[in-house]
């Protein structure tokens, strides 16, 4: 099982529970990245919150209009093959997608926490046991079995989408936690902490957590992103609700009418911008994280390093 | 050789819990395969042939749950797969993946190699050159084009290069349907030219990783003692930067590119979905869609299969290539 984690090499970050919150947050604001990630992320949920105050459509999946419209004032981005307002889908899909990928990135991040860092912190036949089973999950091909699951629990509501997500989203995350907190189980505070008389439960959530919080949130944008790609590829497939409101729906049904063949290219380009967008700002959220937390990554600006010939 | 031991006994594990995972599932989700069968047969094949058929699958109700299961482990290894019962009804298995198989080969297994060795490159350079203009623009660019859902690229790519130049290049199927196959110059160009645009799309959406992943390798062997060894020995760049720090950062790479085929096969689904390319990820979409659910079986058999072949090809390359992997065992 080592083999799998040698060189994957995890930086542990210099005791980030002793920098003030404000310096973090100083320090993400320095990043171009993670602003433009951040200002991106912020846009689409205030479309996820108030939708209505972006378009004067109030039953967006309702055949209201003439089909095929181009863009127009009155239909920013036209209408769809059924005759539905996109700009209007586009809005009140937002949520459903935000929904799809802070929720399941959330539960995943839980879990990979939970198994990687009680694997580390166990050892022994607790932790063979644990990683064995992580690193199933992690080679299984998750995209087909989530394909067949979606199949056998008939066509996907928001919480089988959301159950599948997380049962195959949470391994990579729980490899790289385990790697992390196996190199802090040998520090000093926490051997102090031990020799204290603190029960597990409070080492791991008082003492350990914190230290890696750093790379817990860059695991929970991690699987965020991956939440957001995956459902929006099942919802296309057609094995999401077809009734729901959502970017990957408005993908299926422009897939299903032959939009980029009718002329209607907008219908399928403007959802799939949405869903890399939203994938993007998480991707550069994850990326700066990792710049701040691991200085040598960052980007060289105004010096150029020089080598002796 | 415990090394090699170990890790075949992984192999083995995961392979069975695959198999096991695949058994499990038809059975205790709802819906059963005899009832979509009858739907699908719309009444007019009889009950028991319908049984006979469901049997051939592996799927024999009246014996205990035990002995189906050996049945069945037995029949994905001996490779009697059963027959469809889709679209293709009553066709075998084994017949209908060996007609995909070649085409999913041949796209998705060129364009993820060529995706991971043109990455690993660009990030050798772009590490190498720390602070150079390359270096300042690539990181930025890859994090956005490793965020991009495949099959939005996909349809983008039939867009523009498509519709958009009307029909410069094909946007589905993997040659033109009125050509014969056969080792022709004609067939040949014209097998490519419909691979351009679904290879295209796996390339763009996979090499981002690759190209990050390598940089921060290789910034972080670039401070290792060796290498300042080499430069005081007065090595050339050329030398230090490919034997020295790309041969150690390559290490990493390598055993993520195993781990992460699970991800790109995923993504071959959908851009053979898209592309309406005849090879497994299409079947499988297939399948899905008629309810086909031997055919699913050994698909999601196969895609675990690919990817542990591949997981241990290159755990073996990286024991031969470095040797506190093989120590550590």
């Amino acid at each position: 099982m080592t083999a799998l984690l040698t060189g994957a090499a995890v930086p542990v970050p210099a005791a980030v529970s002793s920098r003030r919150r404000g310096a973090a947050l100083r320090s993400m604001l320095r990043n171009r990245k993670a602003v433009v990630g951040l200002v991106l992320f912020l846009i689409f949920v205030i479309f996820a919150a108030v939708p209505h105050l972006f378009t004067s459509v109030t039953e967006p999946n309702k055949l209201a209009y003439q089909p095929a419209l181009p863009p127009s004032g009155e239909h920013l981005l036209g209408t769809t093959a059924l005759g539905q307002d996109i700009w209007a889908q586009l809005v009140y899909g937002t949520r459903q997608s935000l929904v799809i990928a802070l929720v399941a990135g959330f539960f995943a991040t839980v879990l990979s926490a939970l198994v990687g860092i009680s694997a580390a912190y166990l050892g022994g036949i607790a932790d063979e046991i644990l990683s064995m089973i992580t690193n199933i999950f992690l080679i299984i091909p998750t995209f087909p079995l989530i394909i067949i699951l979606a199949t056998y629990a008939g066509k996907g509501t928001l919480t089988v989408v959301l159950i599948v997500l997380v049962v195959t989203g949470w391994s990579y995350g729980a490899n790289q936690l385990r790697a992390q907190a196996l190199s802090l189980r040998n520090r000093d505070f926490l051997e102090s902490a031990r020799v204290r008389g603190e029960r597990s439960s409070y080492i791991i959530l008082a003492e350990m957590l914190p230290t890696m919080t750093s790379l817990i949130v860059a695991n929970f944008l991690g699987a965020a992103l991956y939440s957001v790609l995956t459902a929006a590829g099942l919802q296309f497939l057609g094995l999401g609700d077809p009734n729901s409101i959502s970017w990957g729906t408005m993908l299926y049904w422009s897939q299903n009418q032959q939009a980029l063949q009718s002329g209607m290219p907008l219908w399928s380009i403007a959802p799939g911008l949405c869903v890399a967008l939203l994938g993007i700002s998480f991707a550069l959220l994850n990326y700066a994280f990792d710049e701040i937390s691991n200085p040598a990554l960052r980007p060289v600006r105004r010096r150029r390093v020089r080598r002796a010939a | 050789m415990r090394y090699v031991l170990r890790r075949l006994g992984f192999f083995v594990l995961t392979l069975w819990a695959a198999l096991t995972v695949n058994f499990f599932i038809p059975r205790f989700m709802p819906g059963s395969p005899l009832e979509a069968l009858r739907a699908r047969t719309k009444n007019k094949v009889s009950p028991a042939a319908l049984e006979q058929m469901l049997t051939s699958f592996g799927f024999k109700p009246h014996q205990p749950l035990g002995a189906q299961y050996l049945d069945y482990l037995g029949n994905m290894f001996t490779g009697h797969w059963g027959v469809s019962i889709g679209a293709t009804l009553g066709e075998p298995i084994t017949k209908i993946v060996t007609q995909a198989l070649p085409w999913t080969l041949g796209l998705v297994g060129i364009a993820t190699v060529l995706a991971f060795l043109v990455g690993s490159l660009i990030g050798v350079v772009a590490g190498w050159r720390r602070g150079g203009v390359l270096d300042s623009v690539l990181p930025s660019v890859f994090v956005v084009t490793s965020a991009l859902p495949y099959f939005w690229v996909g349809l983008l790519l039939i867009l523009v290069f498509s519709i958009g130049t009307g029909g410069l290049l094909p946007s589905d199927f993997n040659y033109d349907s009125n050509l014969q196959p056969a080792f022709t110059a004609e067939f040949i160009l014209n097998v490519l030219q419909h691979a351009i645009l679904p290879g295209v799309t796996i390339v763009i959406t996979a090499v981002g990783g690759w190209v990050l992943t390598m940089r921060n390798n290789m910034i972080t062997t670039l401070a290792e003692d060796y290498i300042r060894m080499g430069r005081a020995k007065g090595l050339s760049n050329r030398k230090i930067m490919y034997q020295y720090a790309a041969r150690n950062a390559f290490l990493p790479n390598l055993s993520g590119f195993a781990m992460s085929l699970g991800f790109v096969i995923s993504g071959a689904i959908l851009v053979e979905y898209v592309f309406n390319y005849p090879g497994l990820g299409y079947l499988l979409y297939n399948a899905v869609q008629n309810t086909d659910y031997p055919l699913m079986q050994v698909l999601f058999m196969l895609f675990t299969v690919a990817v542990l072949v591949s997981v241990l090809l290159c755990d073996f390359a990286t024991a031969w290539l470095d040797p506190r992997a093989r120590a550590k065992g």
